[in-house]
């Protein structure tokens, strides 16, 4: 089933008046349960095209389709409520709420979509013992690792049960055993839980880890592999 | 849990937070503290004006007060005093013959105002008999007595016993003198009262004047209490009893006093004003702080569902709780430390000569009374909304790709 569903999608900023494309007529499919990884050189558009797909930019030219339902079409508010409830977001440099403890930065986002204090609380604890944080429910980011950090993270994009989560370069400020952990955390999501993943990386690990891999060059899809 | 981060957020940078509600704090208690200064001096000022110089009610005949003139006076005082007397609300009633005259010591010589009064009605009028300083409140028999201010007996360089004489008008347009002799010395927080008032018995004045023992120039009508509505009730009735009197409350005879009391809160809100308008820019410089230091912060939290509204909501919170909390301690110092001085009071005797000059005690007891701190919270309160408004417009004008771009 297609989650995602993008034609010829362009992205053009402009930058000291000179117009970049950042996005070059990308047609791309996403299906429900992939662990896709997107690949490229810096400025290559992997960025530029997660934003897009997450709502957070609008195209220059092209569609997204995110369940049937066309982006284009969503308007500034739209956008932002319709993130809140189909995307999970995962983040490089984490960007938890510095001031609520790991349990109330996953409870938040149930919070802002209106589910009662007893399921929040519940469903917090359960999204932080599957990354392995249930005895940290009450500490503060700043009282926990990076590692730590990221798993937190990617419970409160899943707090939302969203139908993927985009993850910009996840494992970009993690040592090699945390990223490696938080690869774990993310497979096993994935494979038990068929949550599609959609990764932004320069990460070889990630790469191998991906069961698809979209390179980028100069905004263009130059290969798109699936691998065992 | 966006009031509970709200909350958190302003203690995120704790020395810039706590530098600007020491700002609120301060500039908040100089407001209250000065508010319940100028209402203490100025309520004292109206009570002492009252007490020693007007009454709450005073009657005259008509076009008295417009010609203070001796031939206008009030016939069968006595007997319009016990009606008077009578009306609901009504303490005491004192009549008065008052008379402009010349007084001379052996020295020199001053124009005054006669008050012809009778001692034990005039007791209950006026507060003038508990301000001696000398002799004594018309007791015994002494043979004319006079009553003189401190600084009129300076003027004069007269003492008790001293002899005096007055000259003024009779009532037959002759000109009558008296020999009287100093028997008290009394001096009120007006120096201006003290310097040109005299009292004597007013059986003295009837022989001396030539004006019927059953006729007077004023009659001080002392009520109950301070209430307002009393005063404009009993005020009421009077004009309506006396139509061919002219009945005035205190406001109408010392107008002065009445504006500098109606001005004082206006003055107030003005003060305040200021005050809270020099505060609302450091605000608003330390929520731009707050935002512009969050931008990734709240760029992934437009990413991940947060609207604008609660961005905008989250924003004003903080602001407005920054400033409620230095707002809280302001009112709070403001109202102890006036609370102190109400009961110890604030002595500007340094300063007497200029204050007793316009009437004003020289102890100030500020009164601070739960109007003020309501006034003055909500004041803060709009401050507060006034000063979110602009930071928080700018947080919800972030663009949340464009925000997490940003290292920060």
């Amino acid at each position: 089933m297609k989650v995602i569903e993008i034609r010829n999608l362009v992205k053009d900023y402009t930058d000291s008046a000179i117009q970049v494309r950042a996005v070059n007529q990308v047609d791309l499919i996403i299906e429900e349960g992939e662990f896709t990884a997107v690949v490229g050189p810096s400025g290559s558009g992997k960025t530029t095209l997660l934003n897009l797909l997450g709502g957070l930019d609008l195209p220059t030219g092209g569609e997204i389709f995110i369940n049937n339902i066309r982006l284009n079409d969503l308007t500034a508010t739209g956008l932002i409520d319709f993130r809140l409830y189909n995307i999970g977001f995962v983040f490089q440099a984490y960007n938890l709420i510095p001031v609520l403890t790991a349990g109330e930065n996953v409870e938040f986002i149930m919070e802002l979509q209106g589910k009662p204090r007893s399921e929040r609380r519940k469903r917090s604890h359960e999204l932080l013992e599957s990354v392995g944080l249930a005895d940290r429910i009450d500490s503060r980011p700043s009282k926990l690792s990076g590692g730590q950090q990221q798993r937190v993270a990617v419970a409160r994009a899943l707090a939302s049960r969203p139908r993927f989560i985009l993850a910009d370069e996840p494992t970009a400020n993690l040592d090699s055993v945390s990223a490696q952990n938080l690869l774990d955390i993310m497979e096993k999501l994935n494979h038990d839980e068929k949550i599609t993943f959609i990764f932004s990386t320069h990460d070889v690990r990630v790469v191998r880890k991906a069961r698809r891999v979209i390179t980028l060059e100069d905004g263009r899809v130059v290969s798109d592999v699936r691998q065992v | 849990m966006i009031i509970s981060i709200s909350w958190r957020n302003i203690w995120r940078n704790k020395v810039r937070s706590l530098v600007i509600i020491a700002a609120i704090t301060i500039g908040i208690f100089a407001g209250v503290f000065t508010w319940a200064f100028y209402r203490g001096m100025v309520n004292q000022r109206v009570q002492t004006a009252i007490a020693t110089e007007s009454s709450h009610i005073q009657i005259h005949a008509e076009k008295y007060r417009e010609n203070p003139d001796q031939k206008f006076f009030i016939k069968n005082i006595d007997s319009i005093a016990a009606i008077i007397l009578e009306t609901e609300g009504v303490k005491a009633v004192s009549g008065r013959i008052m008379v402009n005259a010349m007084i001379t010591s052996a020295e020199t010589g001053a124009g005054v105002k006669i008050n012809a009064i009778d001692p034990e009605m005039e007791k209950q009028v006026t507060n003038t008999h508990t301000k001696l300083t000398a002799g004594d409140y018309f007791a015994g028999d002494k043979k004319t007595p006079l009553l003189i201010g401190e600084k009129l007996a300076e003027k004069l360089s007269v003492k008790l016993r001293s002899r005096v004489v007055l000259t003024f008008q009779a009532m037959d347009g002759t000109l009558t003198t008296g020999l009287f002799r100093v028997g008290g010395i009394y001096k009120t927080a007006n120096s201006m009262i003290d310097e040109t008032n005299v009292f004597m018995k007013s059986s003295d004045a009837v022989k001396l004047i030539g004006i019927s023992p059953d006729a007077g120039h004023e009659l001080a009508v002392m009520l109950m209490d301070n209430d307002a509505e009393r005063l404009n009730l009993v005020t009421g009735r009077l004009k309506a009893a006396f139509p061919g009197l002219d009945v005035a409350a205190w406001r109408e005879i010392m107008p002065e006093v009445s504006i500098v009391e109606e001005s004082m809160d206006l003055m107030m809100y003005v003060f305040m004003g200021v005050i809270l308008a020099a505060l609302i820019f450091g605000i608003i410089n330390t929520m731009l702080m707050a935002v512009l230091e969050r931008v990734k912060e709240l760029g992934m939290l437009m990413a991940v569902g947060m609207n604008k509204s609660r961005v905008f909501r989250m924003i004003m919170l903080e602001t407005v709780f920054l400033t409620f909390t230095g707002g809280v301690f302001g009112v709070g110092a403001g109202y102890l430390i006036s609370l102190v001085f109400y009961h110890k009071g604030i002595d500007l005797s340094r300063w007497a000569d200029a204050y007793e000059k316009l009437g004003y005690d020289t102890i100030v007891y500020p009164v601070i009374e739960f109007d003020i701190a309501w006034q003055v919270a909500i004041m803060v309160l709009v401050t507060g909304v006034l000063a979110a408004v602009y930071p928080a417009m700018k947080a919800i004008r972030l663009k949340p790709a464009d925000s997490l771009r940003i290292d920060m």
